[in-house]
């Protein structure tokens, strides 16, 4: 699985992007928030506010309960401020 | 019945300024009567908080939003009978009073060139994915997410 970051959620993880296995007992973008929580305090500080952040699956914007699997590209990034 | 030419549809993500005069002469695809232009320019000050800005840096996600734009874009012309849609947007450090970006609307008619115009601009803002960080003397501050933006789109959910 590829996951990338954009914005101040990049500057708290420290990297805009990452990719590895999906462990077999994640199956949702809320128990991926879980899983990545439990590595390490950068990125329970990047997603704290869980409410905030807008979640792409295959570069189309997704529910927090969206289903994953191993070959998808997760995106994480706050609210956007284009234009 | 006759058969609606497809509109001319081009969308740009760019670090490079863009000229509106050149960009308007493309849009003069299938006799438009009536052109609708959109530029942003970059303010030189916080509104909010009443401070300067030196400079505004954009990243964006590459992919998603040439498919967001488009998605948009494509909603846009089967609302309103619309010829043309041009959106270029710039990413990088931009300075005030550059240009941020353009959407330019053409249609045989003002008011679909209007409509057009203000839609893919009111969900572009909320929808497309980039983000501005503001710079005042060597300090980074990314740019909250307006509300107003999201209140704006709410006109077009009929």
């Amino acid at each position: 699985m590829v996951i990338k970051y954009f914005s101040w959620i990049r500057e708290h993880i420290g990297k805009s992007e990452e990719s590895f296995d999906l462990p077999s007992e994640v199956t949702t973008i809320n128990e991926l928030i879980n899983y990545l929580n439990g590595l390490n305090d950068k990125y329970k500080h990047a997603f704290a506010k869980r409410s905030l952040i807008k979640i792409a699956v295959n570069k189309t914007y997704s529910p927090i309960e969206s289903k994953i699997n191993n070959n998808d590209e997760v995106a994480f990034f706050p609210p956007v401020t284009g234009g | 019945m006759k058969k609606k030419n497809s509109p001319l549809i081009d969308i740009k993500i760019q670090s490079e300024d863009f000229d509106v005069t050149k960009e308007n002469k493309k849009l003069h695809n299938n006799q438009p009567g009536a052109i609708v232009n959109f530029v942003g320019i970059v303010r030189g000050v916080d509104e909010k908080k009443n401070e300067t800005i030196d400079s505004l840096s954009l990243e964006h996600y590459p992919g998603m939003t040439e498919l967001e734009i488009e998605n948009i874009v494509k909603e846009s012309c089967q609302r309103w009978d619309i010829s043309a849609v041009t959106v270029i947007h710039r990413i990088g450090k931009l300075l005030p009073s550059d240009q941020i970006v353009f959407v330019g609307v053409a249609s045989k008619h003002r008011q679909n060139a209007f409509d057009g115009c203000n839609f893919v601009m009111d969900w572009l803002k909320t929808k497309a994915p980039f983000w501005k960080v503001e710079e005042n003397k060597n300090k980074k501050k990314w740019v909250e997410f307006n509300s107003l933006d999201n209140d704006a789109t709410k006109k077009w959910k009929t």
